[in-house]
C-alpha cells in the first residue's frame, strides 16, 4: 500500500504508479474475472473495512442485488463510493494515501465498482483535505486521459465515471448513510438500517461505500492474489494496515505494518517510545472513539479481535497516547467537546446526552463537580451505549469516557474533592 | 397474523407492523415522540425503548426501539422490564435538559404529549444543573405561534411539513442540541396545512395563534362533535367554546375522511362565528327593536299575507333546515339558490354518483390510488384536505417497490428514498399551475373546453365506444394515450374532477374516463363548492334564475332566503330587481351581507357551532354536527325559525325533521343513522359536553349574579351542556372529546381506534348514501377547442383556499392570508396589451363599459385568451366565469377597484 509513498511528500503520477505494478489489478479484474468472482476473491482475501467497523469488504459487495437476483431487473443503477471523510481526532491515515498515491485509490474504486457493476462512483472527501482534493482531481484526469475511466475501460464493456465531492464538513458525514444524505444535498443525518445501503443507498439505489484505506488494499489483492495477501498478516486478520501514533512519543507518525503487529512494537519501536520525561499512562488504540487501554495491554496484537478482547477496538488503527503529565479528565473533556459539537442532532441520547456530558466534565474540571456527577456520567455512558442511539457516534464517544472513569477514577475524584493542584494539566 | 409475547402475555397481532404501533393498538401504554401514525417511524427520539429477548431462554434481553422493530412471529418482548423503564425515564430526563419547566404558564399545558409522556415514564427529579439553551422565536404568520425553547427536537414538524405536506419553507437548522426548527427568515408559513403543526408538535413549539388571542385550557373548553363547513369534504372537527365564544377548532379523527389532519381554512376559519358582523339581533325593517315573539308574529303575518312564497335554500345549511324551508314553501316554490351553471354541474355530478356505477372514494381510499388523473381542479384550493391525500397516494409506487425490497412501509425515510425511481403516475390537467404539480408525472394546461377534450380523448383511448373529440393536436393525442395507458395498467385508478372549471363537459369527460375502465374498479372523486352542495343536489330544487322569473311573472310575491347571500350567485342588477319586486323579504342568516341588508325581516340564526344538522359531503357521506354551546336569545337555529311559523307541522324536534327528511327522499333514507338521536343516553345520562375537569362553573357568571344558574337544557341532541355523565363507550359520532387516563393530548385517539391509524371503534361516523350501481351512457357532447379571440378575454374563476369561501373570509386570520385581488394573464397577452407585472388594466364589457380596474399578475401557465380571477371575492362580484371582457392598460392613477365599479 505504501510502496509509492515518498519521503518528499510528493505524489505518484500515473506513470510512476504504473511502473510499480499499478493498474494491473484492474486488468486482471476486468479482463479475466466476472464481477461475482471479484467479490469472491476479495471475500477470500479476508479484507475487512479499515474505516473502523471491520466488516468484510467482499461480503459487503456480495450483498448488492446483481443481474441474476430477482430484485435487480428493476434497479439497474448502482453507485460506488469511496469514503474519504477522515475526521476522527487522531486519524490521519487516509490523508497520506489520498495525497501521495491517489491512483491506488482510483484503481481500488474501479475494481470495486466493477465488482458490483456500478457505473458511477463518488469520492466523498473531507473539505479540509484541500491538497488531497487537488491531487485526486489531477489523478482522476490522468486516469480519464489514459482510458482507465470513461467508456469501455480496457476495451471491455465496463464504463465508469468517478466524481470527486468535497464535503462541507461534518464528522457525521463519515457515517456511511449520513454521507449518502450529504451527497444528495441533504442534512447529513444517518439513515435507519435496515435497509442497508447495499439495497437502498444513494438516491435509493444499491450503493457500496468503502473506506479509502480498504480500497487501497484491493488492487494488490487482485494483482498478487489471495495467498500472498494471507501471508502478510501476523494474527487472525489478513494483510497490512496503516498504524499511527500521536501524543508524546519520540516519533509520532504512520507506518504500514502487518495486521496483528503488537502494540508495544508500534509505540516503542516505530514511534520511538515516550518522549524523555514522560511515562505512558494509557492509550486509545483505535482513535478518539475507542476505549483506553493501559500499559499492561502493550503486548496485545493490533488486530480486530485481539483489541476487542482486551476491551477496546482497533478502530482506525491510529493510537493516541496518554502520558503521565496530561490530565485524563481534560483529555476526555476535549474529546467529548468534539463529539458533542459534531452530534448531528437527530436522536435524543446523543443530541442531549453529549452536551450534558460536556457540562458535567466542565463542572468537574472547574471545581464545581459533585461526587454524584460521576454516577451521572457513568449512567450516561450506559444510556448512550450501542443500540441505544441511532448511529455509532455516541457509543463511540462514550468509549474513552467509560474507560477513563474505570481506569482514571482518582483523577476525576481529585478534582471533585478539590485537590487538583498536584495534577495541573501540562 | 403473528403470535408475540409481551410482558409474559401472548397476543395475536398483525404481521408487518412495528412494535410501537402494535403495542398501542393493543391498548398498552408505551411513550413515543417522533413516531406518528400518519408519518411512520423515524427512530429519532429513542423514547419507545423496550426489551427484546432472543429466545424463550433469554433472561437478559436487549433494548430495541419499538418503532423501528418489526413484529415477528414468536418474538418475546417486555415493556415493563426495569431496564426499559429506566431507559425511557432517563431519555425524558435528557429531553428535559433544555425544556423549560413552566407547564403552568405554557399554552400546551393540559394537552401536552410531552407532559403526558413525562408522567407516564415517571421522570420527576432534575439532575441537570447547567444553563438551558435558548432560541429566538420567529413570526410565522397569523396562524401559528413559535416558541422554540420548548422544542424537544422530535423532528415531527419538518417531517410533516416537508415530507408529508410537501412544503419547504419550514426547515431544521443547526446541529447537536442547538437544532432549530423554523423558517430561513420570519414570515407566514406557506403551507396550506400549517395548522397541523399545532397537533403534530408533541409540545408547545407551534401553537394556535388564533386560540392564543382568547385562550382557555383544554379542560375548560366545552366541545361537541362537529363537521367543517368550509368546503365539501366534511372533515370532522372538534370546536371548543368558553364564555359563549368559539375559541378554536382541532381535528376530530375520522378514519375514512380527514384522519389526523385538517387544512388551515378548516382550522382557522372558525372565527366568523365571533365576528362583529354576526347578526345577534332580530330586525324588522322600520322598527327600532324586535323580540322573538314580534319576529315570529311578523314572519307569520307575512306568510299569511303573501301571494306565493319563494323559498331560497342554501348549500351551506343543513339538510334539516333546507327540508324545513321546503316544507314551508312547498316543492314548487323551493329553489336551491345556486346560479344556473353551478346548479347544472351539481345535478350532473349527483346523477353520475347515483347512476354512474362508479365508486366515489373516501379520502382514505384516495390515498390508496396507484394512478391518478386530476381533470380541471387545483385541489389544494378547491378541496384542500384532498390534496394532502393525493400527495400521499403519489407515494404508492414507492411503497410497492419497498415491499419488493423487503423495506417496511413504516420505514418512512427509506420508502421516501425510493420515490424518484418509482413515481406513481399522477397527471394534472388544469387551467394553470397547481400546488400539486410537484407530485405530478405530467402536467398540462388548457381552458375548460380543452381540458374536457383531453378527458374525452383519454376515455376514447381506453374504450373505442367512447366518443373521440375532433381535431386534437398531436401533443394532446400523445398525452391522452399516455394517460390512458397509465390508468389502464393501474389496480386502483382514480379520476378527480369537480366544479371549479364551471364546465359540464369536464365533468362528463371525467365520467367517460371512469366508465371506460370497467375492469379496474376505477374511482371518481368530485370536489364541490360548499359543505352541503351534494345534499342540496340530492334534495333537488329549482335554479335561482327561475326564482327571479317566477317573481317577475307574479307567480309569487314574497321570499324566504335561508343562509344564502344571493348576491354571490347572480348579478347585482338581477338580485336588486328580485328583492325590490318582492313584497316581503325574510332572510335567515348568521352574518351580515348584501342580502341581509335587504331583509324586511331579518332572523338571526345559529352557526354550525351553535346548532345541529346533517351535511352530505362530496363523497356522499351524511354526517351530523351538534351545537357546541347554546345560542343566546334571540338567536335561533334556522330550522327552529322555520318550524316556529309552521303551526300545523307534525314536527317539534330536530330528530323529527331528520326522520321526515329521510322519509321524503329515498336517497336520504339512511341519514337518521348518521348519529344517535336525542333520546340516546349512557347509563341513563346524556353525554357531557364539558370535560370532567371543567372549572369555574359556579363562578364564571359571578360578575352577573352570584347564584349559579341552571345549566341550559338540550332537547335536540344526546348531549348536555354540563360535565355530568360519561363519555365512556359512546359511539364515535357523538364522542365529544378525545381523552383517556394519562393521555391528555389529542394523541389519546389511539385509545379509541381499532388499531393505530385505523377506523374508530364502533365505526367511523357518517353514513354513505351511494354505492356504485348502474351505468350511464357515454356523454357525447364534446365542446370545440377554445379559440382565443383578439381583443377579447374569457374570464375564468380560480378558487383559492383563503378567500374563496364565504364564511371563513370573515375570520381575521384567514382574511390576513388572502392574496391581494389581481387578475392573471398569459405573458403573450400581457405583451399584446403592453403591460407588465403589477400594472393595472381596465376591464370592460364588450360594449366598452368599465367594469373595474385590476392589477395584473403574469402567469405563464395560464392559457392565452383567459383572464384568471379569484373565486368568491366580494370585490370581484361583477365578474363571472365565462364572461367575455376587453382589457386596456389603465391610467395608473385610477387603480381603486371599488370606486371604478360601474
Amino acid at each position: 500500500m505504501s510502496q509509492n509513498i515518498r519521503p518528499d511528500r510528493d505524489f505518484t503520477t500515473l506513470k510512476d504508479y504504473r511502473r510499480t505494478g499499478g493498474y494491473q489489478g484492474i486488468r486482471k479484474a476486468l479482463t479475466e474475472l466476472r464481477p461475482k468472482q471479484v467479490q469472491q476473491l476479495v471475500k477470500d482475501a479476508g479484507l475487512r473495512g479499515r474505516g473502523g467497523a471491520g466488516f468484510s469488504t467482499g461480503l459487503k459487495w456480495s450483498l448488492v442485488p446483481m443481474e441474476d437476483d430477482s430484485a435487480a431487473d428493476i434497479r439497474q443503477t448502482r453507485y460506488f463510493l469511496a469514503n474519504a471523510d477522515e475526521m476522527e481526532p487522531g486519524a490521519f491515515k487516509d490523508r497520506l494515501l489520498l495525497e501521495q498515491d491517489p491512483h491506488q485509490l482510483i484503481e481500488g474504486i474501479i475494481i470495486g465498482a466493477y465488482a458490483i457493476q456500478a457505473n458511477i462512483a463518488y469520492i466523498f472527501m473531507r473539505g479540509e483535505y484541500r491538497l488531497a482534493a487537488k491531487r485526486v482531481a489531477h489523478a482522476l484526469q490522468e486516469a480519464r486521459d489514459h482510458s482507465y475511466l470513461g467508456e469501455h475501460i480496457l476495451d471491455t464493456d465496463f464504463n465508469l465515471e468517478i466524481y470527486l465531492h468535497t464535503s462541507a464538513g461534518r464528522y457525521i458525514c463519515g457515517e456511511e448513510t449520513a454521507l449518502l444524505n450529504a451527497l444528495q444535498g441533504r442534512r447529513s443525518i444517518p439513515r435507519a438500517k435496515p435497509p442497508f445501503a447495499v439495497v437502498s443507498g444513494l438516491w435509493g439505489r444499491p450503493t457500496v461505500a468503502n473506506n479509502v484505506e480498504t480500497l487501497c488494499n484491493v488492487p494488490h489483492i487482485l494483482h498478487y492474489g489471495v495467498d500472498w495477501y494471507h501471508s502478510l498478516g501476523l494474527g487472525a486478520d489478513q494483510g497490512t494496515k496503516l498504524f499511527g501514533v500521536s501524543g508524546r512519543v519520540k516519533h509520532p507518525g504512520l507506518w504500514e505494518l502487518p495486521m496483528g503487529t503488537p502494540i508495544r512494537e508500534i509505540i516503542e519501536e516505530h514511534a520511538g517510545g515516550m518522549q524523555d520525561g514522560y511515562r505512558l499512562r494509557g492509550f486509545l488504540p483505535g482513535g478518539a472513539s475507542t476505549d483506553f487501554l493501559l500499559p499492561e495491554h502493550l503486548d496485545v496484537l493490533m488486530d480486530y479481535d485481539a483489541v476487542a478482547k482486551a476491551g477496546s477496538r482497533m478502530g482506525t488503527g491510529t493510537i493516541i497516547v496518554l502520558d503521565d503529565q496530561t490530565c485524563p479528565v481534560q483529555m476526555v473533556l476535549n474529546l467529548e467537546e468534539f463529539f458533542a459539537q459534531e452530534s448531528c442532532g437527530w436522536c435524543t441520547p446523543c443530541r442531549d446526552g453529549l452536551p450534558w456530558t460536556v457540562t458535567l466534565l466542565k463542572d468537574i474540571v472547574a471545581g464545581r463537580g459533585r461526587m454524584e456527577d460521576l454516577y451521572t456520567l457513568a449512567g450516561l455512558t450506559r444510556m448512550l451505549g450501542p443500540g441505544h442511539t441511532f448511529c455509532a457516534l455516541a457509543p463511540g464517544a462514550m468509549e474513552p469516557l467509560q474507560s477513563a472513569l474505570k481506569f482514571f477514577r482518582e483523577d476525576f475524584e481529585r478534582y471533585i474533592i478539590g485537590n487538583s493542584a498536584t495534577r495541573e494539566p501540562a | 397474523m403473528a403470535r408475540i409475547e409481551i410482558d409474559g402475555e401472548l397476543h395475536t397481532v398483525q404481521d408487518g407492523n412495528n412494535l410501537l404501533s402494535t403495542c398501542l393498538s393493543l391498548g398498552l401504554d408505551l411513550p413515543y415522540f417522533c413516531w406518528h401514525p400518519a408519518l411512520g417511524s423515524a427512530g429519532a427520539c429513542r423514547q419507545c425503548a423496550i426489551l427484546q429477548y432472543r429466545d424463550a431462554d433469554d433472561q437478559q434481553g436487549h433494548l430495541v426501539m419499538a418503532c423501528m422493530t418489526p413484529v415477528q412471529d414468536g418474538m418475546r418482548i417486555a415493556l415493563t422490564a426495569q431496564q426499559a423503564r429506566q431507559f425511557r425515564r432517563d431519555n425524558i430526563e435528557l429531553l428535559m435538559t433544555n425544556h423549560p419547566h413552566y407547564c403552568p404558564v405554557c399554552e400546551e399545558g393540559g394537552e401536552c404529549h410531552l407532559q403526558d409522556m413525562t408522567l407516564l415514564t415517571g421522570h420527576t427529579m432534575r439532575r441537570f444543573r447547567g444553563q438551558k439553551r435558548t432560541h429566538d422565536n420567529q413570526y410565522l404568520g397569523p396562524f401559528i405561534n413559535h416558541e422554540m425553547n420548548r422544542c424537544i427536537a422530535c423532528y415531527r414538524c419538518v417531517r410533516f411539513y416537508n415530507d408529508y405536506a410537501g412544503s419547504d419553507d419550514l426547515q431544521v437548522f443547526g446541529i447537536h442540541n442547538n437544532v432549530y426548527f423554523g423558517r430561513f427568515e420570519d414570515g407566514a408559513l406557506q403551507s396550506e396545512f400549517s395548522g397541523n403543526l399545532v397537533e403534530v408538535c408533541p409540545t408547545g413549539v407551534f401553537t394556535d395563534k388564533t386560540f392564543s388571542a382568547h385562550y382557555a385550557r383544554k379542560w375548560d373548553l366545552q366541545t361537541a362533535p362537529s363537521v367543517c363547513v368550509h368546503c365539501s369534504l366534511g372533515c370532522n372537527v372538534a370546536p371548543g367554546e368558553r364564555y359563549g365564544e368559539l375559541r378554536r377548532i382541532v381535528n376530530r379523527y375520522h378514519g375514512e375522511v380527514n384522519g389526523y389532519l385538517l387544512c388551515d381554512r378548516g382550522r382557522f376559519g372558525y372565527d366568523f362565528v365571533n365576528s362583529p358582523k354576526r347578526i345577534r339581533k332580530l330586525h324588522i325593517a322600520g322598527q327600532a327593536s324586535c323580540s322573538v315573539t314580534m319576529a315570529t308574529d311578523k314572519f307569520h303575518t307575512m306568510l299569511q299575507a303573501a301571494d306565493g312564497v319563494i323559498g331560497i335554500a342554501s348549500p351551506r345549511a343543513s339538510l334539516e333546515a333546507n327540508f324545513a324551508l321546503r316544507a314551508l314553501v312547498g316543492e314548487d316554490n323551493f329553489f336551491l339558490g345556486l346560479d344556473d351553471s353551478e346548479h347544472t354541474l351539481l345535478n350532473a355530478i349527483h346523477e353520475v354518483m347515483r347512476d354512474g356505477g362508479i365508486h366515489s372514494p373516501s379520502l382514505q381510499e384516495i390515498e390508496q390510488a396507484d394512478a391518478i388523473l386530476i381533470l380541471g381542479e387545483d385541489v389544494t384550493h378547491s378541496a384542500p384536505r384532498m390534496a394532502l391525500s393525493l400527495r400521499q397516494a403519489a407515494r404508492n409506487a414507492a411503497f410497492a417497490l419497498a415491499s419488493k425490497l423487503h423495506i417496511q412501509p413504516w420505514q418512512d425515510a427509506a420508502v421516501r428514498e425510493l420515490r424518484k425511481q418509482a413515481p406513481t403516475p399522477v397527471f394534472i390537467a388544469s387551467i394553470c399551475s397547481t400546488r400539486l404539480d410537484d407530485i405530478a408525472t405530467n402536467t398540462w394546461h388548457g381552458g375548460p373546453e380543452d381540458l374536457a377534450r383531453l378527458g374525452f380523448a383519454i376515455a376514447h383511448n381506453l374504450n373505442d365506444a367512447a366518443p373521440l373529440p375532433a381535431a386534437l393536436n398531436e401533443d394532446q393525442q400523445a398525452l391522452a394515450a399516455n394517460i390512458a395507458r397509465a390508468l389502464r395498467q393501474a389496480q386502483r385508478p382514480l379520476i378527480v374532477s369537480g366544479t371549479s372549471c364551471s364546465s359540464l363537459a369536464v365533468i362528463q369527460a371525467a365520467y367517460n374516463i371512469a366508465r371506460a375502465l370497467p375492469e379496474s374498479a376505477p374511482q371518481l372523486a368530485f370536489t364541490l363548492p360548499e359543505c352541503n352542495s351534494l345534499g342540496m343536489a340530492i334534495m333537488g330544487g329549482k335554479p335561482l334564475q327561475q326564482a327571479f322569473a317566477a317573481m317577475n311573472q307574479g307567480l309569487a310575491d314574497s321570499v324566504v332566503i335561508l343562509e344564502n347571500d344571493i348576491y354571490r350567485r347572480a348579478s347585482t342588477q338581477q338580485v336588486d330587481a328580485f328583492l325590490e319586486t318582492a313584497r316581503h323579504v325574510v332572510v335567515i342568516d348568521s352574518l351580515q351581507n348584501n342580502t341581509t341588508e335587504k331583509a324586511a325581516l331579518l332572523l338571526a340564526t345559529a352557526t354550525f357551532a351553535e346548532s345541529e344538522g346533517t351535511l352530505v359531503n362530496n363523497e356522499g357521506r351524511a354526517q351530523r354536527y351538534f351545537p357546541v354551546y347554546p345560542v343566546t336569545d334571540p338567536v335561533r337555529a334556522s330550522w327552529q325559525w322555520l318550524l316556529s311559523v309552521m303551526t300545523d307541522s307534525p314536527w317539534a324536534h330536530h330528530d323529527d325533521l331528520t326522520s321526515a327528511c329521510a322519509g321524503a327522499f329515498p336517497e336520504l333514507a339512511t341519514i337518521v343513522a348518521a348519529a344517535p338521536g336525542a333520546d340516546y343516553t349512557v347509563e341513563g345520562c346524556k353525554i357531557p359536553r364539558q370535560p370532567q375537569r371543567y372549572s369555574g362553573r359556579t363562578a364564571m357568571h359571578a360578575n352577573i349574579a352570584v347564584s349559579e344558574p341552571g345549566q341550559p337544557s338540550d332537547q335536540e341532541t344526546p348531549f348536555t351542556f354540563s360535565m355530568e355523565g360519561t363519555t365512556a363507550k359512546v359511539p364515535p359520532a357523538v364522542l365529544p372529546v378525545i381523552w383517556a387516563p394519562g393521555w391528555d393530548s389529542n394523541q389519546a385517539i389511539n385509545k379509541f381506534q381499532e388499531e393505530t391509524g385505523g377506523s374508530l371503534r364502533a365505526g367511523d361516523p357518517g353514513i354513505r348514501l351511494f354505492e356504485a350501481s348502474g351505468t350511464q351512457s357515454w356523454f357525447n357532447d364534446i365542446p370545440p377547442a377554445f379559440q382565443a379571440q383578439p381583443g377579447v378575454w374569457k374570464v375564468i374563476m380560480l378558487p383559492h383556499i383563503f378567500g374563496s369561501e364565504e364564511l371563513s373570509l370573515q375570520s381575521p386570520a384567514i382574511a390576513e392570508r388572502c392574496p391581494a385581488v389581481c387578475a392573471l394573464l398569459h405573458p403573450l397577452d400581457a405583451e399584446t396589451l403592453a403591460i407588465s407585472d403589477c400594472d393595472t388594466v381596465a376591464i370592460r364589457d364588450p360594449s366598452g363599459t368599465l367594469i373595474m380596474n385590476m392589477p395584473i399578475r403574469i402567469e405563464k401557465t395560464l392559457p392565452p385568451g383567459l383572464l384568471g380571477l379569484a373565486t368568491g371575492r366580494p370585490e370581484l362580484q361583477p365578474l363571472q366565469s365565462g364572461m367575455l371582457v376587453c382589457l386596456h392598460k389603465s391610467d395608473p392613477l385610477a387603480t381603486d377597484v371599488s370606486e371604478e365599479r360601474s
